[in-house]
């Protein structure tokens, strides 16, 4: 083989600079992902915390559907506490603090939805 | 057997003529009284289709009568329910006719009524304050025109808006013959950040969301109190004035039907074909 030692160095480079974003976040210590803060008085959500993880939005879109579109406005959980299918009106009776709770994690996420430009978070309620 | 060309067209083009005309055919022995109910379906349209008849009404159709005098002549009462709507939705107030927002605003009676023709207009009509809003039309011209369905018709009768789907193309506010909707062409929280509100009047009010920039909005009847068992803030503003009858006017035994049965009153142009629940009596 011809110029083994240029070509081996050649490719090094390479991975290296291809590596670059898994190296940076090493030296740099990468964000690590962040645990919204929960309610200490509550114990229940809606639904099951897991599914509350993944599938909030679509809770959600469903909760807009329901109340806007259908006008069903009332959500049950099983100990027998009512729950308004509410964002601003219901979500943030529990979860009080929009910045630890919501905006934590879509930071980190890089997802910017847009529903505090229409509804109120507590802060400004108060 | 030798068919030929000729002879297979011919069999073949009776059983086509068979095969189209034989169940209709066989419909009409079925139904037996065939030409009889197509000429009654004939004459049922002809009756819906003539200027004042109207299809029965059906399910719960939210209307709003309004007392013109008597909104008139209790003094402030038609700023209390304005206000009184606007601090409920808020409805920012921009300060320029050109960006305003209204869902419930007063106005005279040319511009309230500009079907009605008069040689020389009664002189009470003059000072008469006309509350206008959102006709909540039994037949809502702004709900066909929606591309998304962000305008819709919903069970109770209101027309709806529902402020996530809007696109903000503005067709609803082009096919509404009654100027009811208004559009955000500002942030109405561009304040926000200096924590100062300056397009509400009020604080705000955290039953409600506000709406962003690029969507339309309008009076929903509103719809979250009557799901509580509310009446609506204008109405309840009025007390008991009796200046404005809200129900069902599809349904007789209501009061505001009882309303409408005893007193004479105009709706806003009739002849666009909406059928507005909103009534006034002058």
């Amino acid at each position: 083989m011809y110029d083994s030692g240029k070509v081996i160095t050649g490719l090094a480079i390479f991975v290296a600079i291809i590596c670059f974003p898994l190296w940076y976040n090493v030296i740099n210590g990468a964000e690590r992902i962040p645990i919204p803060l929960m309610p200490k008085d509550q114990k229940k959500c809606v639904a099951p915390s897991d599914y509350m993880r993944k599938s909030h939005m679509v809770l959600l879109n469903d909760w807009r559907d329901e109340v806007v579109r259908t006008g069903e406005r009332e959500f049950q959980v099983i100990d027998g506490k009512k729950y308004e299918k509410s964002l601003q009106n219901g979500c943030m009776n529990c979860h009080q603090s929009r910045e630890k709770f919501c905006t934590s994690c879509h930071t980190y996420a890089a997802v910017t939805p847009y529903c505090w430009d229409c509804h109120v978070e507590p802060k400004e309620m108060n | 057997m030798d068919v030929k060309r000729r002879k297979f067209l011919k069999i073949a083009g009776l059983s086509a003529v068979a095969g189209v005309a034989a169940p209709s055919a066989f419909n009409m022995l079925l139904k037996g009284d065939a030409v009889a109910s197509s000429g009654g379906g004939h004459a049922e349209k002809t009756e819906n289709t003539g200027h004042a008849a109207k299809a029965e009404p059906k399910g719960i159709q939210y209307g709003l009568v309004i007392d013109v005098k008597k909104i008139t002549h209790t003094k402030g009462l038609a700023e209390k329910c304005i206000d009184a709507c606007h601090t409920e939705h808020n409805v920012p107030d921009f300060g320029n006719p050109k960006d305003e927002i209204k869902w419930l605003w007063v106005d005279d009676y040319e511009h309230s009524f500009p079907e009605h023709s008069h040689h020389q207009k009664n002189d009470a009509l003059h000072e008469m304050q006309f509350m206008l809003l959102c006709n909540h039309c039994e037949k809502p011209s702004c709900v066909r025109a929606c591309p998304t369905k962000a305008t819709f018709k919903n069970k109770d009768g209101i027309v709806m808006m529902d402020y996530h789907r809007c696109i903000g193309c503005r067709f609803c506010m082009a096919a509404c013959p009654y100027g009811a909707r208004s559009f955000n062409w500002r942030n109405p929280r561009e304040q926000y950040a200096n924590g100062n509100f300056k397009f509400y009047k009020k604080p705000l009010n955290p039953e409600f969301p506000t709406r962003m920039r690029g969507v339309v909005e309008k009076c929903n009847f509103c719809a979250k109190r009557l799901s509580k068992g509310m009446m609506p803030s204008c109405v309840e503003a009025c007390g008991n004035t009796g200046a404005m009858v809200f129900g069902d006017i599809n349904d007789p035994k209501s009061e505001i039907s009882k309303v409408l049965r005893e007193n004479y009153t105009i709706q806003r142009k009739p002849a666009s074909g909406t059928y507005p629940s909103v009534f006034y009596i002058i």
